[in-house]
């Protein structure tokens, strides 16, 4: 029985060999690894070059035009540079730089520190540790449209828990401040709540950093009666560097466009208080419809954000080689 | 008796296609470029932020292939 099958079988193969054009056979078997190589990363480059780089080099070229989206049919016409002066000139537009700026700054800052000692205190592995990493792990995993929704409420003055749980330790009245209403408050509700979304992220890759560290390295300061003080400063922060750089970078690059949550939260008001570059930079292209404009001034933003990550990368070899 | 010779020392590449020094400065550039981006001391600095942006990162990309 087992001996017919495989006979069929060898007759179903040769049947397909028969069937193959030849020169497909030769062209096939003459491949080199490198040719199929090739072949399997070619759809992939493909991809890449259709939804990555053509798009690239198509907001280049509508960056030197005069070109609006909601008049697909006027004459499209070169304008040199003046897109690019425009933007650099505009002071609204410097405006929302330093508004972003702002942001970037500050919500890096409090999510490596934040970020930074969480993982060093569930790196401790205290009972239940695993339970409360899952439990620190949720906010990064909520979408920013349920999370934005949700901070609205929170910041209501007059039902939101915000108000009172700050009213309860500072004695004033909830109602007495609108944490989204206010110019001077809006940019830190936004900031509190980037900052509650994604110190997880930054904490998950600190611990990652923290539990790469052998233990003999501090078997060894023990031995020479190094303080937890020193080790801290001497071992763990160096060894733990390039995570912590890595977690800089990727938390920067995706800050500065931020664009969700302040849309969420207060569409960039009271004023333009809260008005990011990705906010304007859409109001730009999708409101003004001055599509030309908004390329350049897009061009603009990957050019600093593309600079910023080439240094910070040779910053980061840097520290690796160490 | 050694008789000992010390290999001849390579001729030094001229300043401008060092790579250690011109990545430094292109760094510098590009780090000038961001900080005048984003202040808001000058709107001057501000409108030639990309030029030095754009000088630092090309400056950068073509020094980061010279040889070590």
């Amino acid at each position: 029985m087992t001996d017919n099958n495989t006979t069929l079988l060898d007759k179903a193969a040769e049947k397909a060999v028969r069937a193959t054009p030849v020169p497909l056979v030769y062209r096939v078997r003459g491949l080199s690894d490198r040719s199929i190589a090739w072949l399997f990363i070619l759809p992939t480059i493909v991809l890449l070059l259709a939804i990555n780089i053509f798009p690239l080099i198509w907001a280049v070229y509508l960056s030197f035009t005069n070109f609006r989206a909601n008049r697909p049919n006027a004459e499209i016409e070169g304008v040199g540079f003046s897109n690019y002066q425009r933007v650099l000139t505009d002071p609204d537009i410097w405006q929302a730089m330093q508004t972003t700026a702002h942001f970037v700054f500050w919500t890096i800052l409090l999510q490596m520190l934040i970020g930074f000692a969480l993982a060093y205190l569930i790196d401790r592995k205290f009972r239940g540790h695993a339970f409360w990493t899952t439990v620190i792990l949720i906010p990064m995993m909520l979408s920013p449209a349920v999370v934005g929704n949700f901070w609205r409420f929170l910041y209501q003055p007059q039902i939101g828990l915000f108000n009172y749980v700050y009213a309860f330790f500072t004695g004033v009245e909830p109602s007495s401040f609108q944490m989204l209403g206010s110019v001077t408050l809006s940019p830190w509700a936004i900031i509190i709540v980037d900052t509650w979304m994604w110190t997880p992220y930054v904490m998950l890759i600190c611990l990652a950093g923290l539990r790469s560290i052998p233990d003999y390295i501090y078997e060894a300061a023990e031995v020479d009666r190094a303080s937890a003080w020193r080790q801290f400063w001497s071992i763990t922060v160096p060894m733990a560097l390039p995570f912590i750089m890595l977690a800089v970078l990727f938390r920067a690059i995706e800050n500065f466009k931020m664009f969700d949550m302040v849309v969420l939260l207060t569409g960039g008001g009271p004023g333009s208080t809260t008005e990011v570059a990705s906010i304007t930079l859409k109001r730009e292209a999708f409101e003004s419809w001055r599509t030309g404009r908004a390329s350049a001034f897009a061009i603009i933003l990957f050019v600093a954000v593309f600079g910023l990550a080439n240094i910070y990368v040779k910053a980061l070899n840097r520290v690796k080689q160490r | 008796m050694t008789n000992e010779t010390t290999p001849p020392a390579k001729p030094k590449r001229p300043f401008f296609l060092r790579r250690g020094p011109m990545e430094n400065i292109a760094t510098a550039l590009i780090a000038v470029g961001f900080l005048m981006l984003f202040q808001p001391f000058a709107l001057v600095l501000y409108t030639y932020s990309l030029v030095t942006l754009l000088a630092g990162t090309v400056m950068f990309i073509i020094v980061s292939k010279f040889p070590e």
